[in-house]
């Protein structure tokens, strides 16, 4: 058996006038977890969507663990989970009934189901709540029991859309930390996000997606060096001042210098370091800058490098695809 | 496009059929309906008070101004009253099947291994199951307020029966529409538009006769009508075989119709 656990080809779906996957390719390694990153409206819904046998295809081909998607739909179901970018879950059931309800629908049997239920409360801390109807739930807990919920079966292949989305940074966490456990349990996990930093936390490689293609596909830690790892940016105002700041630094500092007006960029990967240099040479001219920002890179400086332009948020161009 | 023959065996496991497999899965969405029923007071409330407050209404408020000829007003309009309240109740399916597709419910159930019919039966069947206990309700009800049967026990069932096979067809209609609009508001919002004509421009309150000609043309041809005057044909007595078989002919012309429609739409609706 190929140690894929999802193969998408040459993917096509087109909603009205708007191509969503333009042929996009990828492949998940079993027991890997696989990272789509792009902005809102890059077709990452569509892909998963089309992947968990939700929408056909137009063109191209998916399977999962050896079976298509559209000609083994039924047993592609029965190894996946799938939890969407809105908690799908019953508000008028309590948790356990929903949790039951999967489990029945996932065709598993009677006496498995109780327990299993039991044990997900438990450990997405829900057993407090069991009984209480989803209506009384937080948007935390409605998240993590539709986590939960795509767990019942124990899906060898999982798909997460946008998983921490709305969850504040403690469950964020909380569900990072699950997602490893999984992972070392042999689990695949395919997710998309919009955060390059959660996808380099959970992510062995990662797709970067721009309107249905992918244009990187990669280990976060190479796309990150292509990119530099810490982002320096400097705001200095008046007349020609950023740009004789950029003649200044250009060549003489151990990263990539861009600007945006009287925005600089500095792209490096030396760390902080090159901070200190990039003062020192200014200081030499006597420039100053007005605002300072040290940070890691971003979605969007992954865009520019990769693109050359801002990671744009589409999500009225992919119809109902990532806006729903 | 290079297809890899899958040579090597995969985990069939996971493949193993339940008996009755799409019976289960249907039961456990009906269930998961009727729940709602429980727990959402405005449901019930919807579903139960209201109809009652018809019967008030009509039987003590208008029904004095209503002319029904030599028939008592009450059993004219009680068999009126069955058929109303299993249209109105019929949102529920709209409203329903709307609010699961905006949740994103529905598209957990279409990456499900369950049986593609479970949704849809298991919706019309909750709705059933909430119809029956409802006709009941009203029934005693009607007999409260000095509703009469002038025929038998089994003419009764009869007409019970025929709200009931109504009422399903109905819920296939309102199915349709919830799927189509996606949004419970909106589900509720163009559903008044249909049911307001079938229910009120119909005999189930009032003799046809009593409108302007152009309505009666409508009123006379029309499912709730057309259910109404076999109901009072079973439970007053007289002619009934024509208005029976005239109920049950709308009856399965709105299920050849709509619940093809509302499959095709399911099968699209995430």
């Amino acid at each position: 058996m190929s140690d894929s656990a999802d193969v998408v080809e040459g993917l096509r779906k087109r909603y009205g006038d708007v191509e969503a996957l333009a042929g996009i390719d990828f492949e998940v390694q079993r027991g890997t977890v696989f990272g789509l990153l792009g902005p809102n409206g890059a077709g990452k819904t569509t892909a998963i969507r089309v992947l968990a046998t939700v929408l056909l295809p137009d063109a191209g081909r998916a399977e999962v663990l050896g079976h298509d998607v559209v000609k083994q739909a039924d047993a592609v179901r029965r190894r996946i989970g799938l939890a969407g970018q809105f908690a799908a879950v019953d508000p008028n059931l309590t948790g356990r009934e929903n949790l039951r309800l999967v489990g029945v629908l996932s065709q598993m049997r009677r006496p498995e189901i109780m327990p299993r239920a039991d044990e997900l409360l438990r450990r997405f801390d829900l057993a407090d709540a069991a009984d209480r109807p989803l209506r009384t739930y937080s948007g935390g807990m409605r998240r993590r029991l539709d986590i939960a919920a795509s767990l019942v079966p124990r899906p060898p292949v999982l798909f997460l859309d946008e998983p921490t989305t709305g969850l504040d940074l403690t469950s964020r966490n909380e569900l990072w930390e699950m997602i490893h456990e999984l992972v070392r349990d042999g689990t695949t996990v395919l997710l998309t996000t919009q955060y390059l930093e959660e996808a380099d936390r959970l992510a062995g490689r990662i797709a970067v997606v721009d309107d249905g293609r992918v244009i990187a596909n990669d280990a976060p830690d190479r796309l990150k060096s292509q990119l530099g790892s810490t982002v320096v940016e400097l705001g200095i105002r008046g007349d020609g001042r950023a740009e004789r700041a950029v003649g200044l630094l250009s060549g003489r500092i151990g990263g990539r210098v861009e600007r945006e007006g009287e925005l600089l960029r500095i792209t490096s990967d030396q760390g902080a370091h090159v901070l200190v240099e990039v003062l020192r040479v200014l200081e030499t001219d006597g420039l100053e800058p007005d605002t300072l920002t040290v940070r890691e890179p971003s979605l969007d400086d992954v865009f520019l490098a990769l693109t050359g332009h801002h990671a744009e948020d589409a999500s009225d161009a992919d119809g109902k695809g990532d806006a729903a | 496009m290079s297809s890899t023959p899958v040579s090597v065996p995969l985990d069939t496991s996971r493949d193993r059929r339940i008996p009755f497999a799409p019976v289960r899965d249907t039961m456990a969405i009906a269930q998961r309906n009727l729940i709602a029923y429980i727990r959402v007071p405005q449901l019930l409330v919807f579903s139960t008070i209201q109809p009652v407050i018809f019967v008030l209404m009509f039987r003590y408020v208008f029904g004095g101004a209503i002319d029904t000829g030599p028939i008592p007003y009450v059993d004219y309009l009680m068999p009126g009253i069955f058929v109303q309240t299993v249209v109105f109740g019929a949102i529920a399916a709209a409203i329903g099947l709307a609010a699961d597709v905006k949740s994103g419910l529905m598209e957990r159930f279409h990456a499900l291994p369950m049986a593609r019919s479970a949704v849809l039966a298991g919706r019309t069947i909750a709705d059933l199951v909430r119809n029956v206990l409802v006709v009941i309700l009203m029934m005693v009800v009607g007999f409260l307020v000095g509703w009469r049967i002038h025929t038998n026990v089994l003419a009764l069932i009869g007409a019970a029966l025929l709200v009931l096979l109504f009422g399903y067809a109905m819920s296939w209609i309102f199915s349709t529409l919830g799927l189509a609009v996606k949004d419970p508001e909106s589900a509720q919002a163009a559903a008044f538009p249909i049911l307001a004509p079938l229910v009120f421009a119909s005999s189930a309150f009032v003799r046809v006769e009593s409108m302007p000609g152009w309505l009666q043309v409508f009123a006379e041809h029309q499912p709730v009508s057309a259910t109404a005057s076999a109901v009072r044909a079973l439970t007053i007595g007289g002619p009934t075989a024509e208005y029976v078989w005239q109920a049950i002919a709308w009856d399965v012309g709105i299920l050849l119709v709509f619940a093809p429609i509302a499959v095709r739409l399911y099968r699209r609706a995430v």
